[in-house]
């Protein structure tokens, strides 16, 4: 029978040849990831159980990297959690702030993903690392917990839905405008429970940073997995990096998908998401005049150098606008140094910007950078819900990052070409 | 097993950041969250919810984060149970893994009103509203969901069966 590469990612992890979308099926997974939010509830969970050891301590992963570094005396605690457990348990993977990164920007840059594993993590946004052409999904911490006990999970195998993008890509369009775009189209619900498989040749000429990205937003088109089969820019990336067995699984021709989505993007123009849903697109040409407090660069969906050169691209030799805030928050520490080596940094500090180390921190209205009642923020972030970034009467508008920061230096929502 | 209680009404897409906002994340403590469950869209519901109350919503309900913190908030808060046409996928498995019955149902979600007495029978996954008297036909709970929402969670399940076998 035909697979799709999400079903042959799922079957290899069991003890069977194939599985068909709605069967519930057990199976092994190669990473377990938790948080300092999600993780405590998972290690209480995991005690409470009486285990005394973790499944595999080279594959259980610990981020404190949501209120880290700590905001405030709970926040400390909590992750002081991690700390401990990471400590009784001997887990390898355990990154302390100063090698802590966003964990999904930093799982992959640390190679501990690859084409054809099965990962799950207590964060929504774990489906990021499908760009890698693995399969990983997001659950909750009693889930966690089990699995990083048993090194096991039951899964029902989800039914794939096709997008394939045609056409050429305009200038300052990339990853996060496709996926803007294809949540407008189909809506926050509109891969409920199922894969999103991104195909076609604007795909195979994207960028890894833009397919983390795609897959990173997997989630808010309410979708299990996002994934891209693995081809030649996946596997440069794998190059040196990856420290662990890997496998290349394709999907095959005739597999089967609940729906196919052929979008052609050639007029495709940068995308922004409207309060208070993702889904809520539009082209930015069609924004109108919407002043902004503050902007945000950073996040698990756009806080890579790719995305840092962008925003340096549109900052250089300019000024962040008087009355704006502009934080920009580079995904990792090694992202962090080599845009320092880049000379990023020096761009941003000297248009005026903030840098701070890596954190989710203002993306879910954690810290370092929350919004005042009435406040506007334009933000490169994942999500846009009432109250994400702090007051439950501010707003957040999501775009990419040159949209961000054109937008810093015009002080309202703008777009590159109108700074360029 | 029977859930009876009264409705509280909620739109579609309701978010997790909405159930319960990452500004009072630094804490996992139930009773704590509960004190802030759906603030940002009704900051009247922590204080005027009575056990035993149902929320009816719209499609999508829980999307968003995958913190687990949503649905301990919502039983902590004293919420029985949950209808709503469809779930967001991590919410579904967190609410069965802590111990809160939700059920899919387009007809209930559409047909009860807030403020509606109705009563759901998980065995059988009859909706009855009282109030309307009317009666919409869920999934039902499979007999061993059933045993993890009274043993109030899965970790407790499973710490039950443990000491049963000992």
């Amino acid at each position: 029978m035909p697979l799709t590469i999400t079903e042959k990612i799922l079957a290899a992890h069991t003890d069977r040849k194939e599985v068909t979308p709605g069967e519930i099926i057990n199976v092994k997974v190669d990473l377990v990831l938790g948080n300092d939010i999600t993780a405590p509830v998972a290690i209480q969970e995991f005690k409470k159980l009486g285990f005394t050891q973790v499944f595999d301590r080279e594959k259980v992963v610990l981020v404190p990297d949501h209120f880290t570094p700590n905001k405030d005396i709970k926040s400390a605690e909590q992750a002081l959690i991690l700390k401990k457990f990471a400590q009784k348990y001997q887990i390898t993977n355990y990154f302390e702030v100063g090698r802590m990164g966003i964990e999904h920007c930093l799982l992959p840059e640390q190679g501990l993903v690859g084409p054809g594993n099965l990962v799950i993590g207590a964060d929504s946004h774990t489906c990021t690392y499908g760009a890698l052409g693995a399969f990983s999904t997001g659950v909750g911490s009693t889930d966690l917990a089990a699995a990083m006990a048993s090194g096991e999970i039951w899964l029902k195998v989800p039914s794939s839905l096709k997008f394939i993008y045609t056409g050429q890509l305009s200038p300052w369009v990339g990853g996060k405008d496709l996926i803007l775009f294809t949540i407008g189209k189909i809506g926050v619900d509109g891969a409920l429970y199922s894969a999103m498989e991104f195909t076609g040749p604007i795909i195979q000429q994207l960028p890894m940073a833009d397919r983390f990205t795609m897959c990173n937003m997997a989630i808010e088109a309410g979708a299990k997995n996002g994934i891209i089969a693995p081809d030649e820019v996946s596997l440069a990336y794998l190059k040196g990096r990856i420290k662990k067995p890997y496998h290349i699984y394709q999907s095959d021709p005739g597999a089967k998908y609940a729906a196919t989505f052929d979008f052609d993007v050639t007029l495709l123009e940068p995308q922004v998401a409207f309060p208070h849903s993702p889904e809520n697109t539009r082209p930015v040409s069609a924004v109108g005049n919407v002043p902004i407090d503050q902007v945000i660069i950073g996040s698990c969906t756009n806080g890579r150098l790719e995305d840092l050169r962008l925003a340096a691209i549109i900052l250089h030799n300019k000024k962040v606008h008087p009355y704006v805030r502009l934080i920009i928050i580079p995904g990792t520490q090694e992202i962090y140094r080599q845009a320092l080596k880049e000379g990023l940094i020096e761009v941003f500090l000297a248009a005026e910007a903030v840098i701070s180390t890596p954190t989710c921190g203002p993306c879910l209205g954690g810290h370092m950078g929350i919004l005042a009642k009435g406040e506007r923020a334009i933000a490169t972030t994942n999500r846009n819900f009432i109250g994400r970034m702090g007051h439950p009467e501010s707003e957040v508008y999501l775009a990419n990052p040159a949209i961000a920061a054109a937008s810093a230096i015009l002080g309202r929502i703008a777009a590159p070409w109108e700074v360029s | 097993m029977e859930l009876h209680g009264r409705v509280w009404k909620f739109g579609e897409n309701i978010d997790t950041d909405l159930i319960i906002p990452a500004r009072y994340l630094n804490v996992f403590e139930p009773l704590e969250l509960a004190k802030h469950c759906m603030e940002d869209i009704n900051p009247a519901f922590a204080r005027e919810i009575q056990p035993g109350d149902i929320i009816v919503a719209g499609k999508n309900f829980g999307c968003g984060s995958s913190r687990e913190h949503a649905p301990i908030a919502l039983k902590a808060a004293g919420v029985s149970a949950i209808i709503a046409p469809s779930f967001a996928r991590i919410f579904y498995r967190n609410a069965f893994n802590i111990g809160l019955p939700i059920f899919e149902s387009p007809p209930a979600a559409e047909k009860i009103r807030a403020g509606d007495d109705i009563v759901i029978n998980m065995a059988s996954g009859v909706i009855t509203n009282l109030t309307q008297n009317e009666r919409y036909q869920t999934t039902p709970i499979p007999p061993f969901m059933q045993e993890i929402i009274s043993a109030g969670g899965l970790i407790n399940h499973i710490q039950r069966k443990k000491g049963e076998g000992k």
